[in-house]
């Protein structure tokens, strides 16, 4: 028996209230956003957190400055991976499976108390694992590789969150059986939802790897196991490590096909390319765990080579396939909008000025440009002898965690605010600049960091001056320009960051109230459509002519074909080894 | 639009357009390109990594890294480390410890040596620069990498990984010199 109006439904005896969104017109459960409310929140919290741990890494590091003294660099380093690239990037997350689930298939929630549940794990859990960071006795690094061993309660904390975040999957699943059962959607789920279950599943299978080594590594931390395996540790650890990061990839993108959907209209060019595409992902991804073991001991060059490529490059091809659908789609949704114009008019007068569209563009360009490319050149198997554990390493995953992930889940903020939140941005000017302030940032540590780390920089170390070392080694100028460099750029992205706390936190708490008579202005500024008839001369059914987004997918493939060779040729000038 | 269900509700039928199709295929042949490349690299590429490696008992790697440096120090460092320089051809050995890399090596240029890596504590990286080599050193397992220096000097071994308070600390070197003679 159900009864659903615009403010309850009952099914099967569990009553769940709902408002409409002005905006979408969709039921939003109550109960859901809540939890939406509460995750993001603590998202933020950590980001706010783990940045300023970051800022002072990068002072540290830069050579002229060399603010920490090294045992606190080790320190806020430990801190600074932990705070945001596991709970800012999860909590995160989490809001936007809730809202891939309840909110746009206009569902209940399956069971919101056992939702409360899971993210007080994960506060628990991420807490202790603070303390015990801040406590001094676990300077490990967020990969804690044995037989350095923490205190007990920093894998205690990560296996509470862990358990928490697992939880809070089980709750999104079920809230698509709900909204099944309850025939709250019509046909096949959205794509951003397809996206959304795709990151879902790569993070059970992330949570079961981190389980399997985690639960051993704490027990051998109180002393009931003798000894874990350095070389299996670091397999299973990275089947959780780089996995994470792969549900990072598939909720992004996910977000981006939900902003460009959002402000500027965008449909997908083809729901089945795009669907195999992340489809892919679940099938390849895990693979990847290889790009960690890459110059290890003891294991196979065949082994290598097929794991390190994703068997042929198939979860590459999964997002170059986005790379080109999503600026596709952006492209044939600005002619339909009438900007049909020459090659370009489509992009130049894309909504710049509207944060969510332009922090998501960004992120597309420096994920594709910058992360991705690198990524493949780092995870190729003979490649990473010249780079393996240099600073290339953190500036390929700024890249992708930071302009990509991060800068897209501060992009997506700008409409939750209004949608979920309820609430007018403060100060919209500077919410205009934020993503670009943030985007220069990121891009520049990035750049620099694999700048210096070609030319040997080692990542995780307190001084590259070698100023109370026995032996020494010089490294060239140029690395220490470009570690000066990274500092200056760091900066940079700690204000964009800042910038980005304190608008959301002051519209939380201090935003004009949303309601049906400014809903639409409240998303930001949205491309004007053209008049002019347009949209009937573009785009008849199922056609479609996207020069701009050919002639960018090519300058992508050729950057792409020459940085990869370019690498291979810096390889053949080493030592010869075998 | 991407926030609601798809358009066609039999969606996976629906035609792909050619531009989309051409990408999708490019994608995957640069895919199969950049496999084989790997392939190609196994028999004609001179950068491999070696797949011989050893489980060791850590006192024994000493014992034997002993026993080497014994045998083969022609002099010290300045810094007091003993540089130990074995028969062209022959085998090498370096211990990683908690901080430092031990003994000091020459090596002749153009020369090939069996050059056998472990560590006695934790995770060690041995990245060999200014030529920018980087491996990982493992406790419990003996490396053998056969390696040809082609340049001579003085390189550097910084530590790159995370190994504690002294990890900045710890630096190695190996000479480099003509065959032949000796710095």
């Amino acid at each position: 028996m159900s009864i659903a109006s615009a403010e309850t439904g009952i099914i099967g005896g569990i009553a769940a209230k709902f408002r409409t969104c002005p905006a979408t017109g969709l039921k939003i459960d109550l109960a859901a956003e809540k939890l939406i409310k509460a995750n993001a929140v603590a998202a933020v919290v950590f980001l706010a957190i783990g940045g300023l741990f970051g800022l002072l890494v990068a002072l540290t590091r830069w050579p002229a400055v060399h603010l920490l003294p090294s045992e606190m660099f080790y320190l806020v380093l430990t801190a600074h991976g932990l705070d945001v690239l596991l709970l800012w990037i999860i909590f995160f997350e989490i809001a936007v499976l809730y809202f891939a689930s309840a909110v746009l298939l206009s569902c209940r929630l399956a069971t919101p108390r056992i939702a409360w549940a899971a993210f007080w794990l994960m506060i628990i859990g991420g807490l202790m694992t603070n303390v015990a960071v801040l406590q001094g006795e676990s300077s490990v690094m967020f990969t804690s590789y044995v037989p350095m061993k923490a205190a007990p309660h920093f894998y205690l904390g990560l296996i509470l969150f862990a358990v928490g975040a697992l939880v809070a999957v089980m709750v999104f699943f079920g809230t698509l059986v709900v909204a099944r059962d309850e025939r709250t959607y019509e046909g096949s789920v959205p794509l951003v939802t397809f996206g959304a279950i795709t990151a879902a599943i790569i993070a059970v299978f992330t949570i079961a790897s981190g389980a399997i080594i985690l639960i051993p590594t704490f027990l051998w931390s109180v002393g009931y196991i003798s000894h874990i395996d350095t070389v299996m540790y670091k397999l299973v650890w990275w089947g959780m490590g780089h996995s994470s990061q792969q549900i990072n990839v598939a909720a992004h993108v996910a977000v981006w096909y939900a902003i460009i959907a959002i402000t500027i209209g965008a449909k997908p060019l083809s729901e089945k390319v795009s669907r195999t595409a992340f489809f892919l992902y679940i099938l390849f991804l895990q693979l990847a765990c290889a790009h960690h073991l890459l110059v290890e001991p003891g294991l196979s060059a065949e082994w290598r080579v097929f794991n390190t490529s994703y068997a042929l490059y198939l979860a590459v091809l999964g997002s170059m396939i986005h790379g080109m659908t999503v600026p596709g789609a952006i492209e044939a949704a600005q002619r339909k909008n009438g900007f049909n114009n020459g090659i370009f008019e489509w992009l130049r007068k894309a909504p710049w000025s509207n944060p969510a569209f332009a922090g998501m563009f960004l992120s597309l360009v420096m994920f594709g440009f910058l992360g991705g490319i690198s990524g493949v050149v780092l995870g190729t198997e003979q490649i990473n002898l010249i780079l393996h554990n240099t600073i290339y390493v953190p500036g390929h995953f700024h890249a992708t965690v930071v302009a990509g992930t991060t800068l897209a889940f501060m992009a997506i903020t700008y409409l939750l605010l209004p949608l979920i939140f309820q609430r007018q941005v403060i100060w919209p000017t500077l919410a205009k600049w934020q993503p670009y302030l943030f985007g220069i940032g990121v891009a520049g540590i990035s750049l620099f960091m694999m700048g210096a780390g070609t030319l040997g920089v080692s990542r995780r170390h307190w001084d590259i001056t070698f100023s109370d070392a026995q032996v020494t080694f010089d490294y060239p100028a140029t690395a220490f320009l470009m570690m000066g460099l990274n500092g200056i750029f760091a900066i940079v992205a700690s204000l964009g960051g800042i910038l980005y706390v304190l608008i959301t936190v002051g519209t939380v708490f201090f935003g004009k109230k949303v309601d049906a008579s400014n809903i639409v202005e409240s998303l930001g500024p949205m491309p004007q459509k053209q008049v002019s008839g347009a949209v009937h001369e573009y785009g008849g059914a199922g056609t479609w002519h996207l020069p701009g987004t050919y002639i960018l997918v090519t300058v992508f493939f050729l950057s792409f074909v020459l940085y990869y060779f370019v690498n291979w040729k810096y390889l053949s000038e080493i030592w010869p080894l075998s | 639009m991407a926030i609601h269900p798809p358009e066609e509700r039999i969606w996976w039928n629906e035609r792909i357009e050619r531009g989309e199709l051409v990408w999708i295929g490019i994608a995957f042949l640069w895919g199969l390109v950049m496999f084989s490349m790997m392939v190609y690299w196994h028999i004609e590429g001179k950068q491999n990594l070696s797949n011989e490696a050893y489980r060791i008992d850590p006192a024994v790697f000493e014992k034997r890294t002993e026993e080497f440096t014994e045998k083969f120090t022609v002099r010290e460092d300045e810094t007091g480390y003993p540089i130990a320089k074995p028969p062209a051809g022959g085998d090498v050995y370096m211990l990683a410890r908690l901080w430092e890399w031990w003994p000091m090596l020459e090596l002749e240029k153009g020369q090939t040596y069996r050059l056998h890596l472990s560590s006695l504590d934790w995770q060690h990286g041995f990245s060999l620069q200014p030529t920018n080599i980087n491996l990982q050193v493992h406790p419990g397992i003996e490396h053998v990498i056969t390696l040809t220096p082609t340049e001579t000097g003085s390189f550097g071994i910084v530590c790159n990984e995370f190994c504690g308070l002294g990890h900045h600390q710890m630096v190695g070197r190996i000479y480099v010199v003509e065959a032949g003679k000796s710095q």
